[in-house]
């Protein structure tokens, strides 16, 4: 018999051709020609069913539905749930519309979000600060005071800071799918909506921990290593053991010879390939209790990647690039000169800040 | 007199009960469907009437019917969407009040059309004494045969669920209806799949306002084309109107879409014209979440002709100088409303009932409702203005559900037609800031 391969789909992203399957989303699609066309991704978290579709940075105009179909759709569209058809036509980088857009999120996402990165453990590894730094304004139009919460105490382990939450729904999805009971979820409506174990009853599960990974800011975060140390002066190191509830596949991240944190590890979109349990990620703190593979590859969504904010350093987008080649403006250009220097009009500076750690 | 598909019956003492509202030729429309037609022969009448959605986005719903998928073994549903909570608009309450067995009538018919067996009514939970009031009408509908098993002894089995919801506007998008009467959290969900295929417990559903419905059993009782014979263009039919406001006659009224709308506003046997002694200023025609328009803009068109009271033509000019029906909703300002206060009323609604799932309305819907807020007490900036309309923008088109959109266009259309009305708040706040003050520059007055 002879073997049936699937028809293939094939799908231009920002001039860039890849097949793939039917049922790949446009992000997926975009990922597999690589990050400089990939859009990016706040919520949408390929191990976690049902993620994606919130927080709108991922939005892509598709120029040409299908070859079948090739009229353009009306709308912007969040490329990590919009599934892919033969002949589609994606606009990323290459679209003024699609960066305006995403602009938009950015400052969305920004005005009640703590500009506390100075004393935010997630700092130097936030998919919030990146995104602001790749797609955002250099100053803030915001003048209304930011949102608070009351504090919730999460138990022993994960410390939450809802000021910073973005409302990814990432972690509502992990406690639900990889943990056998649910306690944790969304309370509230709009802007006041919060993250929350119902009755702030704490999560007591072996794999509770894995919320903090999740986590694209600072709003859950691992008690164990908070305030211990910034993350540009640790050393991750991947490491195993035999571990039997989990894979015990991690990452240790090292100050000198001691490990001062234990995370699961994450592909080169920032995912976690394999959730951990919290033995391993609280309590296995020795370099003998782990077999070390050997440093750990940084591939984006960290400082400790090479000069990713100096400025001086940056090469022009992938995008500007292209477009410059293809096109003849694109709304993003970002000067560099204006980079450190925050022009913000001085009345701003007398609001009062919320305080850095709720 | 205008002809009335819906409130003909309307005043007649005790029409809430079975036997009145029977006596007035009540069921006969189930009586026909059930014994003389096919399920696809009802569908086709819908088609042919032309109706269209009378929940706000005026969809036809014929052509929504033939979209359900018909999977084998798999439930199909039939919800009725009772969540009425746009501001201005209170015409299902109003209906289901008073006529609930029209309602339910329209429920069984259009559940018989599509072939479901198990149907849900989802009202807004602040109504309780409505929902008292359609349970009562259920119970009678089934002690007289014409609900439960083999209805009327033609094999058609229909039960009919009334589900009270937990009082959020949000809940009235379709999607996150069907999330709140699985008991979930009432979140809009992402698009596609549509209901149609994937919706309530993940099996093809229909969902229309209760006036879509309701309208169903004078379509099967006179035909598609005597229902496509009333209206104008491709606006068949008749509308519910909520008039509220400034006006003499505020009340429900049904009209025969096409009515010019000088004539809704002025003519006794509407709205019968401003307060006395006041003048038309503005008018928002289709609830709040339709852009709003000055008075000039809504009685003609750019061409001078009369505006009328249907989709076509209250959409004429786009948003640069039209508006939608929408669910009707139709809210009349005279000179002593401050536009710059009900746009902040507005946003602060949308504000209250975003569900917080997509970062533009969620942020974007807060952020609006402080800079009005600001701009309404007196300490407004100049540059708000425009930060507004560009919040508004990158709003709109950008969410998950058209909640955003709802939430961008008023304050987008407000601005756009009474820019200066804005401004004086900010130039002069003193004097804004005045109990009663309102702007009365250069503006049309009618
Ligand atoms: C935020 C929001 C609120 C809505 N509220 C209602 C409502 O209260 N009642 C209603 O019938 N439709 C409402 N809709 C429209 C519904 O999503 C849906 O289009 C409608 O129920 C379909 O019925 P129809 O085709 O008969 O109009 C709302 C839509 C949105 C986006
Ligand atoms: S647009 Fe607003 S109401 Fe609709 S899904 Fe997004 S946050 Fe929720
Ligand atoms: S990543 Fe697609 S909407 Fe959040």
């Amino acid at each position: 018999m002879e073997d049936v391969k699937p028809q293939l789909f094939k799908v231009t992203v920002d001039g860039i051709e890849v097949e793939v399957e039917p049922g790949t989303t446009i992000l997926q699609a975009a990922r597999k020609i690589g990050p400089e066309v990939a859009p990016p991704a706040m919520c949408y978290y390929q191990p976690l069913k049902g993620s994606g579709g919130k927080c709108r940075a991922c939005l892509v105009r598709v120029a040409a539905g299908s070859a079948k179909d090739p009229r353009p759709m009306p709308k912007l569209v969040a490329s990590c749930i919009t599934p892919v058809q033969d002949g589609m036509v994606v606009e990323n980088t290459t679209n003024p519309q699609v960066l305006d857009a995403r602009k938009g999120v950015v400052e969305f996402l920004l005005i009640n979000h703590p500009l506390d990165c100075p004393v935010c453990d997630q700092a130097g590894e936030c998919d919030l600060q990146n995104f602001a730094f790749d797609h955002g304004a250099a100053n803030t139009r915001y003048e209304e005071e930011r949102r608070t919460f009351d504090k919730h105490d999460l138990g022993p382990y994960v410390q939450l800071h809802m000021t910073r939450c973005i409302l990814c729904y990432r972690c509502v999805f992990t406690a639900d799918q990889i943990t056998n009971k649910r306690v944790h979820g969304v309370l509230n409506r709009g802007d006041a909506a919060e993250i929350g174990t119902y009755i702030e009853k704490a999560i007591d599960n072996d794999f509770s921990g894995n919320v903090i990974d999740v986590c694209p800011v600072g709003a859950l975060t691992d008690k164990t290593y908070r305030f211990k140390n910034r993350v540009w002066f640790t050393k991750p190191v991947d490491a195993h053991r035999d571990c039997p509830t989990c894979s015990g596949k991690v990452t240790l991240w090292y100050r000198g010879e001691e490990v001062i944190r234990v995370t699961a590890r994450r592909n080169e979109w920032n995912e976690v390939t394999e959730f951990i349990c919290n033995t391993c990620r609280f309590e296995t703190k020795n370099t003998s209790d782990w077999v070390i593979e050997g440093p750990t590859k940084i591939a984006r969504g960290s400082v400790i990647s090479a000069n990713k904010y100096r400025a001086d350093l940056q090469k022009p987008a992938f995008g500007q690039r292209l477009a410059a080649a293809q096109y003849k403006t694109v709304d993003d250009t970002r000067d560099t000169s204006q980079l450190g220097i925050q022009q913000l009009p001085p009345e701003r500076f007398n609001k009062s800040l919320p305080s850095a750690t709720e | 007199m205008a002809i009335k598909v819906l409130t003909e019956h309307i005043n007649v003492p005790g029409i809430e009960t079975f036997d009145v509202y029977r006596k007035q030729g009540g069921y006969t429309a189930v009586e026909k469907a059930l014994k003389t037609m096919t399920p696809d022969e009802v569908v086709e009448e819908v088609k042919k009437s032309g109706v269209r959605g009378r929940g706000g986005a005026g969809f036809p719903m014929g052509m929504k019917w033939s979209f359900l998928a018909k999977p084998e073994g798999v439930p199909r549903y039939l919800v009725c969407n009772a969540d009425e909570s746009e501001p201005g608009t209170f015409k299902d309450h109003y209906l289901m009040k008073t006529i609930p067995h029209l309602l339910i009538e329209g429920m069984i018919v259009s559940s018989f059309a599509l072939g479901a067996n198990k149907s849900f009514i989802y009202v807004r939970g602040e109504l309780m004494y409505v929902i008292h009031i359609l349970e009562k009408a259920i119970a009678e509908a089934k002690a007289a045969g014409f609900l439960g098993k083999n209805i009327l002894g033609s094999g058609y089995d229909l039960e009919l669920v009334v589900q009270p919801g937990g009082g959020a506007y949000i809940c009235g998008e379709e999607t996150a209806l069907l999330e709140s009467l699985e008991g979930k959290r009432g979140n809009p969900r992402n698009k596609p799949p549509f209901p149609a295929v994937k919706g309530l417990y993940q099996c093809p559903t229909v969902v229309n306002n209760v006036e879509s419905i309701a309208t169903t059993s004078w379509i099967v009782n006179h035909g598609g084309d005597a229902y496509a014979a009333i209206g104008i263009g491709r606006s068949t039919g008749t509308k519910l109107i909520s008039a509220s406001g400034h006006i003499n006659k505020p009340g429900v009224y049904e009209i025969e879409l096409g009515l010019p709308v000088e004539d809704f506003i002025y003519a006794d046997e509407w709205c019968g014209g401003i307060r006395p002694g006041h003048k038309l200023k503005a008018v928002v025609a289709g609830g709040s979440s339709v852009p709003i328009l000055p008075a000039n803009l809504i009685l003609k068109l750019g061409n001078g002709d009369k505006r009328l009271m249907s989709y076509e033509s209250l959409s004429e000019g786009g948003f640069q100088t039209g508006t939608m029906l929408g669910s009707g909703g139709f809210i009349v300002f005279d000179e002593t409303a401050c536009i710059v206060r009900n746009t902040w009323n507005f946003s602060r609604f949308y504000h209250h009932e975003s569900c917080g799932q997509c970062s533009p309305c969620r942020e974007g819907t807060g952020w609006m409702e402080k800079v009005l807020h600001r701009i309404e007490y007196g300490h407004g900036n100049q540059h708000d203005i425009d930060l507004l309309v560009d919040v508004a923008r990158r709003i709109e088109g950008n969410t998950i559900c058209p909640l955003g959109d709802a939430a961008a266009w008023p304050v987008a259309s407000a601005i756009r037609h009474f820019r200066d009305e804005f401004e004086w708040h900010i130039t002069n706040p003193h004097e804004a800031t005045q109990p009663g003050a309102v702007f009365k520059g250069d503006m049309a007055l009618v």
